[in-house]
């Protein structure tokens, strides 16, 4: 049975916007949905699923919420999908209601029970299905919606207008020249190497990650630029609202602003659903087979610096440290590795969570739940107390985390369970460990 | 022609044209469908795919094979014995050898009787299973313990047969029935996932291994 306050929550994205529909849209949509939108995978995936509830135990949310048999990926799909083919879309207001609870809230699409089908079905696409069907409703959570809105409207998703970023930037360039002179962030250089983008949130409430980057790259002696215009934000919640149309106006963008800076590739910040949107589900969506210039990921561009010596670690962090595998890097690029050789090289006492790897949990905040905004906090938290457990088992003081949402998904984490740690994203340790270059 | 001869002859052929033409409508459907799914064939690649195949047929190389022993176990025999008993027992060696004088190898009389023995078992286990474990209960409807009984009553009847049980011949008919029903049923149920897995799988492996660089078992 599901959280009885879980199922009481009212989210006005939800509840009025269904309280507007009538049945006949709903039926059609579904119906549109489920024959013109999707094809083999959704049938082969429908009919081949032998309800064997092997999937149950993959899912953070089945595993912290003691087993409760609704919380299996599974009876996510039997309580969503299942019903809308098998009433063939004419389902009701409550029916719905809660289906966007499944969709939006219980479900961070980590894809984490893909790899504990034998079939190998992709629930998390299912799921995904569902909130395409939900978005052409309109049963959106607010917070998460407000984000699309702004996506569609400024093409960045925290309504960062154009003058503030450039603001914010130049910002930036001056805290970190006060770090280390002569720091720039270079704006729109055509045919630097590297096109580095980041997500709204960064220029919004975490503007630090920035000069961060900027320190980095001037002790790299790397050849950079940040675009000043439209399509700097790499990050996309409208493909997580199941706006697909958004989804795809704000790739095309951001690739098309790394082109028209001629740079040779992309490299963006510590965030892991902005890689899955520019490198998977973005150009999948527009038709490209993949992106038009490389991306890498701040995981991956660290461990090239430091494998290769262009950054040198002269003190080591000493305090454990333990990390976070975020599915859209892990799962999602198989950077496991080059994360581990990372941690270990700024850090003395690594210590890995178990399950680790492509096994270890997700945050439970990415997949555009934590976007969801405060109605659900409370419900994600009770859905991860696996990832608390997790941490105090490694004993660790700081959980490095590359990834935005991972990064806030845990922090809430360690509020709520009030567990002796605190977050990290691995640039802010980069940059106290670090030889700085004598000016 | 009795009901004996009926079952033996005409139904056996509908049986088995009826299972071929299923199967092969229903692929030649879906290679259409998937046409449509614009990723399915670009993802496809043979390496990652074989690689994800080889780490779900070998017991134990998956984490969770490994998470859940007995049903490994359990499962990965009665898939066998499910395939290999009806090819090979020795009754149906004869009738092909009758019939067509196409000679077959057959298994020893007592191995086909445990096979069967092993899939009888085994689907009374999915079913307790589906009784017992509230994840599963809960997403189980009275379809899934039809598919049990439609894969356990050919083995059931046929075990019963050999060892002359009950009156041979109403139990062999039973068996003939049951078993062509299994066999044209296939392709129009979730048995269909005997066909389905090693594409489901595959994609899924080349989706992992060769679009996002990990693994998936």
């Amino acid at each position: 049975m599901a959280d009885l306050q879980d199922i009481q929550i009212i989210d006005p994205g939800v509840d009025e916007s269904i309280a507007k529909l009538t049945p006949e849209r709903i039926e059609q949509t579904i119906n549109r949905v489920l024959t013109e939108e999707s094809a083999a995978r959704l049938k082969v995936y429908l009919q081949t699923c032998v309800h064997c509830g092997l999937c149950a135990e993959a899912c953070q949310s089945y595993v912290s919420r003691n087993g409760d048999p609704d919380y299996a990926p599974v009876a996510k799909v039997k309580d969503t999908l299942w019903e809308m083919v098998k009433r063939k879309g004419r389902v009701d207001g409550d029916f719905l209601h809660n289906a966007a609870r499944i969709a939006f809230i219980d479900c961070g699409a980590c894809r984490r029970c893909s790899m504990y089908c034998p079939f190998g079905i992709d629930i998390s696409y299912l799921i995904m299905t569902v909130r395409r069907i939900l978005n052409l409703l309109g049963v959106v959570p607010q917070y998460l919606q407000d984000t699309t809105n702004s996506h569609a409207v400024t093409m960045n998703q925290m309504w960062v207008q154009q003058d503030d970023w450039i603001d914010t930037l130049m910002w930036q360039e001056e805290d970190a020249q006060e770090e280390l002179a002569g720091t720039r962030i270079p704006l729109d250089k055509e045919g630097a190497d590297i096109m580095y983008s980041v997500i709204g949130p960064e220029p919004k409430i975490l503007a630090q990650l920035i000069a961060n980057m900027a320190i980095i790259m001037k002790v790299a002696g790397a050849d950079w630029t940040m675009p000043s215009a439209d399509g700097w934000d790499n990050s996309n919640m409208a493909m997580y609202s199941g706006d697909f149309e958004t989804m795809g106006r704000v790739e095309r963008l951001h690739w098309e602003r790394a082109m028209k800076l001629k740079v040779k590739r992309v490299v963006m910040g510590e965030c892991g659903h902005a890689y899955r949107g520019a490198v998977y589900d973005g150009p999948r969506w527009l038709g490209w087979t993949k992106p038009p210039i490389p991306m890498v990921h701040a995981v991956e561009f660290y461990y090239e610096l430091l494998k290769s010596g262009r950054l040198k670690i002269v003190r080591k962090i000493e305090e454990p440290v333990t990390v976070q595998d975020p599915c859209n890097i892990v799962r999602g690029r198989g950077l496991h590795d080059k994360l581990r050789y990372v941690v270990n090289a700024i850090c003395d006492d690594f210590r890995d969570m178990d399950p680790r790897y492509e096994h270890n949990y997700c945050c439970q905040a990415g997949g555009g739940l934590i976007n969801c905004g405060p109605p659900w906090k409370v419900s994600r938290m009770k859905s991860n107390k696996v990832k608390a457990e997790q941490i105090v088992g490694t004993g660790a003081h700081t959980v490095i985390t590359p990834c935005h949402n991972c990064h806030s998904g845990i922090e809430d984490i360690i509020g709520y369970y009030k567990i002796d740690a605190h977050v990290s994203f691995i640039s802010e340790l980069l940059v106290k460990t670090i030889e700085l270059p004598e000016v | 022609m009795t009901l004996y001869d009926v079952v033996r002859g005409p139904l056996v052929w509908i049986a088995f044209i009826g299972f071929f033409a299923g199967m092969i409508y229903r692929i030649v459907a879906m290679a259409r469908l998937a046409t449509k799914d614009k990723v399915v064939y670009a993802t496809y690649d043979a390496k990652y795919g074989a690689r994800s195949l080889l780490h779900w047929v070998i017991p134990f190389a998956g984490r969770n094979t490994r998470m859940h022993p007995i049903y490994t176990i359990i499962s990965y025999v009665f898939h066998i014995c499910v395939l290999v008993t009806p090819l090979f027992v020795m009754g149906h060696a004869v009738m092909w050898q009758e019939s067509w004088g196409i000679r077959w190898w057959s298994l020893p009389e007592a191995t086909a009787d445990l096979m069967s023995l092993v899939v009888i078992f085994a689907c009374l286990f999915f079913m307790l299973r589906r009784v017992v474990l509230p994840q599963v209960r809960n997403v189980t409807d009275a379809s899934d313990y039809l598919l049990a009984v439609l894969v356990l009553a050919p083995f059931l009847t046929g075990f019963v047969a050999h060892q002359q049980w009950l009156p041979y011949r109403p139990i062999l008919i039973a068996h003939i029935v049951t078993g062509a029903a299994a066999l044209l049923l296939i392709p129009w149920t979730r048995l269909i996932h005997m066909i389905w897995f090693p594409f489901t799988r595959a994609y899924m492996g080349s989706e992992f291994g060769s679009v996002r660089h990990s693994r998936d078992w």
